[in-house]
């Protein structure tokens, strides 16, 4: 039999040989360039009214961070949605499930393959998204040291690993919405109803966390969570948020995972 | 309840499946039994429950009731090395359109666990695709697919090979070739199973039928035992048919009389039929001719899939007039 390895770099395969999987990687490509052009454009006045926006004038590491607190809108649930909506829906959609549950690797393996390549993906288009951003931020505003929440700084090399830390706490909240995704397109069996079934979720959180009536709620929803890397930039480190993030997240992807691992190994592969 | 297969080492024993969908029972307590070296034909008009019978057997399909064994192994409490030396496709066989026929090969072969990875040319070669192995499956013919399809399940070097409706949509052509390369298998040795609405195809290729008719088997056994099953039909012409039916449905033993374009059909056993001779006679009606009349298979598929179930075997004339 096969191991998951074996299945996971296949499913990595597909990913690279369809076009959707470019999109996303564009878009993320897209939001830096972007950002900097119309930095580039008004020449003067201060930055977005977001943490770090004060600062994109002053160090170019400056405008990651400011690109992670407006990715998390929209553009980052988005991008992993594309892919975890879709990467069991298109599987429905070709008749292909068939053709590889009839060979000799079991359901699970392939669910976990599936699982870990949509993570990938996610992982994925937020370095994409960094690196372009740091490399665009330096060219427009310089590798400066860096100015944290607290108002302290810290040199260039120490807001590299704080980056970093970020965008590992930065992936908690993205893995939950890559498995709500995985779970949609298991589920639902149609790639387009999981990819906006996805998104929409992730906006719906949204709406509620502003919503005065329903701020209790806050603290476990995932916009929140999307805040919780600030902690690493603030001296010293707030390892609240994190450990909060860490343990909503969990439940969230835990939940949306198992519920789909256990509809994919029982269910019917009927239809063409 | 779980009936136990009885045959633990046949390729396929499959005992008193059922699944429903809501209020329809597309598989309504199918058994079948498929020995080593059969080119089984799975027979029934469409929408009788053969693609969904076979989702079960190849462990797609969750029964709700019944067991498979395949070599002696459940795919629901085996998974999927009940599927060990099994391989075959369900409705047509599906690729990944945007990755080429020859990657689409790679990956089966690799989640087969990559041995048959140097046999991917060859099994291009037999189905005659290997000046397309380049090309974006999505580009592909359904005849191509079809052939694909066949490949991919070689990779398996299956001892039993589960086919649905192989030939269906292919052009008069490419039905001949897919047959030949069907006919090929089998003489490799290979057990298939095939799955079918034409009759001439099962006909061609195959040694034993089952045949089911929404959801239910009614008939499994030799094409000869099929056609045995057809003596006792009769064609009768008199010097008044009208009289004479009459005269057929009342006399006892005589069964399904009704009246063709050349006379009178009906099914009896031969003391039944010397009996109403004497009757014929003695209602003052002269017998021009009565002759046992041999089924063909294509009358036999008709009468047992036809939707009462019963409808009476057509004179043969019929049919070729039909034709």
């Amino acid at each position: 039999m096969p191991s998951t390895a074996t299945v996971y770099r296949w499913e990595l395969r597909k990913l690279v040989s369809q076009k959707r999987t470019y999109l996303g990687l564009a878009f993320a490509i897209a939001m830096p360039l972007l950002f900097v052009l119309a930095l580039t454009l008004r020449r003067h006045g201060a930055g977005p009214d977001v943490a770090f926006g004060r600062y994109v004038r002053q160090s170019g590491l400056a405008i990651p961070l400011v690109l992670l607190v407006f990715g998390s809108f929209w553009l980052f649930p988005l991008i992993t949605a594309l892919v975890a909506g879709d990467i069991v829906a298109a599987e429905d959609h070709n008749g292909t499930l068939k053709t590889i549950l009839t060979r000799s690797v079991g359901r699970g393996r392939v669910f976990a393959a599936k699982a870990l390549a949509t993570f990938t993906y996610a992982g994925l288009a937020l370095v994409v998204m960094g690196l372009v951003a740091v490399a665009a931020g330096g060219l427009k505003s310089g590798l400066h040291p860096l100015t944290t929440l607290s108002g302290t700084r810290v040199s260039v090399g120490r807001a590299f690993v704080l980056m970093g830390a970020s965008a590992l706490v930065y992936m908690l909240p993205l893995l939950a919405i890559a498995s709500i995704g995985l779970l949609l397109s298991t589920v639902t069996r149609n790639s387009a109803g999981a990819v906006v079934g996805t998104l929409l979720f992730s906006l719906l959180l949204q709406l509620v966390t502003i919503l005065p009536g329903l701020g209790g709620l806050r603290p476990y929803l995932l916009p929140e969570q999307f805040n919780a890397w600030q902690g690493f930039l603030r001296v010293p480190t707030d390892w609240a948020p994190i450990g909060h993030a860490a343990w909503v997240c969990a439940i969230y992807a835990v939940v949306c995972v198992s519920a789909a691992f256990l509809v994919f190994l029982r269910r019917d592969v009927a239809g063409d | 309840m779980r009936v136990p297969p009885q045959d633990l080492d046949a390729p396929l024993c499959a005992r008193g499946l059922v699944k429903r969908y809501g209020d329809v029972v597309a598989v309504d307590g199918v058994d079948l039994t498929v020995a080593p070296g059969d080119v089984y034909g799975f027979l029934g008009p469409n929408g009788a429950g053969k693609t969904t019978a076979l989702r079960i057997l190849l462990g797609l399909v969750r029964p709700h009731a019944g067991s498979v064994a395949l070599f002696g192994r459940d795919p629901l409490l085996h998974g999927v090395q009940a599927l060990e030396s099994v391989a075959g496709f369900v409705e047509a066989p599906s690729f990944y359109p945007y990755l080429s026929g020859r990657k689409n090969l790679e990956l089966v072969a690799a989640l087969d666990g990559g041995q048959a990875a140097g046999r991917i040319d060859d099994a291009l070669e037999t189905v005659e695709l290997s000046d397309r192995a380049r090309d974006k499956v999505g580009g592909y013919s359904h005849g191509m697919r079809q052939r694909l399809g066949i490949a991919g399940a070689l990779l398996r070097a299956p001892r039993l090979m589960l086919l649905d409706e192989p030939a269906t949509g292919l052009d008069p052509a490419g039905m001949r070739d897919m047959r030949g390369l069907i006919r090929n298998l089998a003489d490799s040795g290979m057990t298939v199973v095939l799955s079918s609405h034409l009759l001439v195809e099962v006909e061609e290729l195959c040694n034993r039928v089952g045949i089911i008719r929404r959801g239910k088997m009614v008939f499994e056994g030799t094409l000869t035992d099929l056609r045995a099953s057809a003596a006792g039909a009769w064609q009768l012409r008199t010097t008044d048919d009208d009289v004479a039916l009459r005269v057929c449905r009342s006399a006892p033993g005589i069964e399904e009389a009704r009246a063709t374009a050349s006379g009178i059909s009906f099914r009896a056993p031969e003391a039944a039929v010397a009996d109403l001779s004497i009757a014929l006679v003695q209602a003052g009606i002269g017998l021009t001719a009565l002759t046992p009349h041999a089924a063909t298979l294509e009358d036999l598929f008709f009468r047992l899939t036809e939707d009462d179930g019963r409808a009476p075997i057509p004179a043969s004339d019929a049919v070729e007039e039909a034709a």
